[in-house]
């Protein structure tokens, strides 16, 4: 399998704190990859500068065989990386429906005139971006909460609604910030579901998570990170096993 | 459909017999106040493009409004002939600008001034923001104050008189108009001319909502890094709100000018901004129904107290106890409170899509 995203020589520094080190990963294509790390470890930091939301100090970015410079969150997004929000961060006084046809702005193009003198273009498109979200929410699971709005959504589904709304921007590469956080052991089965779902539809998936098992049980390869630095990264059984790994998790070795 | 349709048909029935009503019923004084309510109207749409839809706190959208009057009032006026009397070698018969020009000059113009508002606070959110066009619109404010010297473009608090009347296809709407025999009085033709410029801005509003370039606004209102994350370029989307908010004043602004025939730095204080705002966040920010009916029920609801005050009082006690300014305001105030106290998000607050 070929490198879908390679990011290496990452450092980033927040005042006197060394946040990332020359940190780097490389995600095949059609992977689902996993990035790991105890709290504080420099996870989400990561997560930031590779989506753009953080400017990078220093660092090598490339997505799908081409440089990208994460500049700004919304050029990434228009690169093919969708993320979502380890905080849930939806359009809350939009309805489901509308937050999905939001996810589609950046594969649309019908301008203020166009959408002033209702075009024909302008018509159809419409007609495109609604049926796509219609499409999208069923994906998810969804369907019958489309007119709802997104703050009186469960948590879970909630979750399933920011994975629809990023799978709207058309990723190749779909990055999923905690997507298991606060979920219960029934919504993290389904969500577990969905995620290989994704991935059998030919997205490539970047995963940070703290629970083991789901990680265990859905990644492809791992990456643990520990204060800003790689500390381990392999296939999944052999992290574990990895001394560093084990020391980093259980604050030693075990004899 | 069928019953929407005559829902259409019977509120245009009514809004073309609406000014004949009022003013048999009250006279030319109502018939003017419903002029102002249209434009109010206008203006209160413009601003909820900016508040409502984006989410941008605008203390100074007043600003766009006067940059619109006194861009016509420049351009339909003898201010600047006779201030510049190479000028009026060129123009012989006197500066007058046709309305229509006028009407698009300043929307670019105002949109203009939106822009070169909107670039210095993008990175601005709430307060900040607040306080910054506050500032530009006091600045602007300040300059129509005091642009009298060296060169007098804008005779200062004097103001600017004289200015051509509202002129479309060569019907002067200052004076009567007659219609098969049928006098159309001067303010009620101002009427159906605001209706129209009313009813074209409502529609332009309600499709950019329905759009993509809404829901981006929307997004960012909601969530500004969510909104980046779909790809949004947030920075464009602010600076569209922002010129198209200005754009809509700009145009009420020219309107305005004509209908008075004067403008002066007093028209476009800080106060007026917080009268637009007002209007915006009562009547139901982002819902354009509620927006018009708050511009609306604001701008007559003052006008009413005004006239009921001393007869009520005189009823009542038998004699005017409190000066009719006074409980005016008083009254003005206690309203706003009520409305924010029961109804937080407006009058007229956009229905929950699932009950529709």
């Amino acid at each position: 399998m070929s490198s879908l995203l390679n990011v290496a020589h990452v450092s980033k520094r927040f005042g006197g704190i060394q946040a990332l080190d020359d940190v780097g990963i490389d995600v095949r294509l059609g992977a689902i990859a996993g990035l790991i790390g105890p709290n504080g470890a420099g996870k989400t930091t990561f997560f930031n500068v590779i989506t753009g939301l953080y400017p990078a100090d220093h660092g090598v970015f490339e997505l799908a065989g081409r440089p990208y410079s994460p500049r700004s969150v919304s050029q990434v997004t228009q690169a093919g990386i969708a993320r979502t929000f380890q905080n849930i961060r939806l359009f809350k006084e939009m309805t489901a429906l509308e937050n999905v046809m939001a996810g589609c702005h950046c594969r649309s193009s019908v301008g203020v005139w166009g959408a002033i003198i209702r075009s024909k273009a302008n018509i159809k498109e419409e007609h495109a971006i609604r049926d796509k979200s219609h499409a999208l929410l069923a994906y998810v699971g969804l369907q019958d909460y489309a007119r709802h709005k997104a703050k009186n959504l469960s948590y879970g589904y909630q979750r399933r609604l920011e994975i629809a709304r990023a799978l709207a921007t058309e990723p190749i590469l779909l990055a999923l910030d905690e997507p298991a956080a606060g979920m219960n052991t029934s919504e993290k089965v389904e969500l577990k579901e969905l995620i290989l779902k994704i991935r059998a539809d030919g997205k490539t998936i970047l995963l940070i998570e703290h629970d083991v098992h789901l990680v265990m049980s859905l990644c492809d390869h791992l990456t643990v990170l520990d204060y800003g630095k790689v500390i381990a990264d392999g296939l999944p059984h052999a992290v574990r096993n990895h001394p560093e790994v084990i020391r980093a998790y259980l604050g030693g070795t075990i004899t | 459909m069928q019953r929407n349709k005559r829902f259409w048909l019977a509120s245009a029935v009514l809004l073309l017999i609406l000014p004949w009503l009022v003013g048999a019923t009250g006279g030319n004084y109502w018939v003017r106040v419903l002029d102002f309510a249209l434009l109010y109207v206008v203006l209160a749409l413009g601003l909820n493009v900016v508040i409502g839809f984006a989410g941008l706190l605008d203390l100074g959208y007043i600003a766009f409004y006067a940059v619109g009057a006194y861009s016509y009032a420049l351009l339909a006026s003898p201010h600047l002939i006779t201030q510049f009397p190479a000028l009026a070698s060129i123009f012989p018969q006197g500066l007058h600008f046709p309305l229509w020009g006028a009407l698009i000059f300043s929307f670019g113009l105002a949109a203009l001034f939106g822009v070169l508002l909107g670039f210095p606070t993008l990175k601005l959110r709430g307060d900040y923001l607040a306080i910054v066009t506050l500032g530009f619109g006091e600045i602007i404010r300040i300059f129509l104050n005091n642009l009298d010297r060296p060169i007098n473009l804008s005779n200062g608090p004097k103001g600017i008189g004289s200015i051509d009347p509202i002129q479309i296809f060569g019907i002067n709407l200052a004076k009567p108009l007659s219609v098969l025999g049928l006098e159309i009085p001067s303010l009620y033709l101002i009427f159906y001319f605001f209706l129209i410029m009313a009813v074209l801005i409502a529609i332009v509003c309600s499709r950019l909502e329905h759009s993509r370039i809404g829901r981006a606004w929307v997004a960012i209102r909601e969530d500004e890094i969510a909104a980046e994350a779909m790809g949004i370029e947030t920075r464009n989307m602010k600076l569209l709100a922002f010129a198209i908010g200005a754009s809509f004043a700009g145009a009420a602004g020219v309107l305005f000018a004509a209908f008075q025939g004067f403008v002066s730095p007093e028209s476009f204080t800080l106060w007026e901004s917080i009268v637009v705002l007002a209007r915006v966040v009562m009547g139901g920010m982002g819902y354009i129904p509620g927006v018009i009916l708050g511009a609306v029920l604001l701008t007559i609801f003052p006008e009413l107290l005004r006239s009921i005050a001393a007869p009520v009082q005189q009823f009542v006690f038998g004699a005017v106890l409190v000066d009719v300014e006074i409980i005016r305001q008083l009254l003005y105030g206690l309203a706003l409170i009520l409305i924010m106290l029961y109804r937080p998000h407006g009058i007229w607050q956009k229905p929950d899509s699932l009950k529709v």
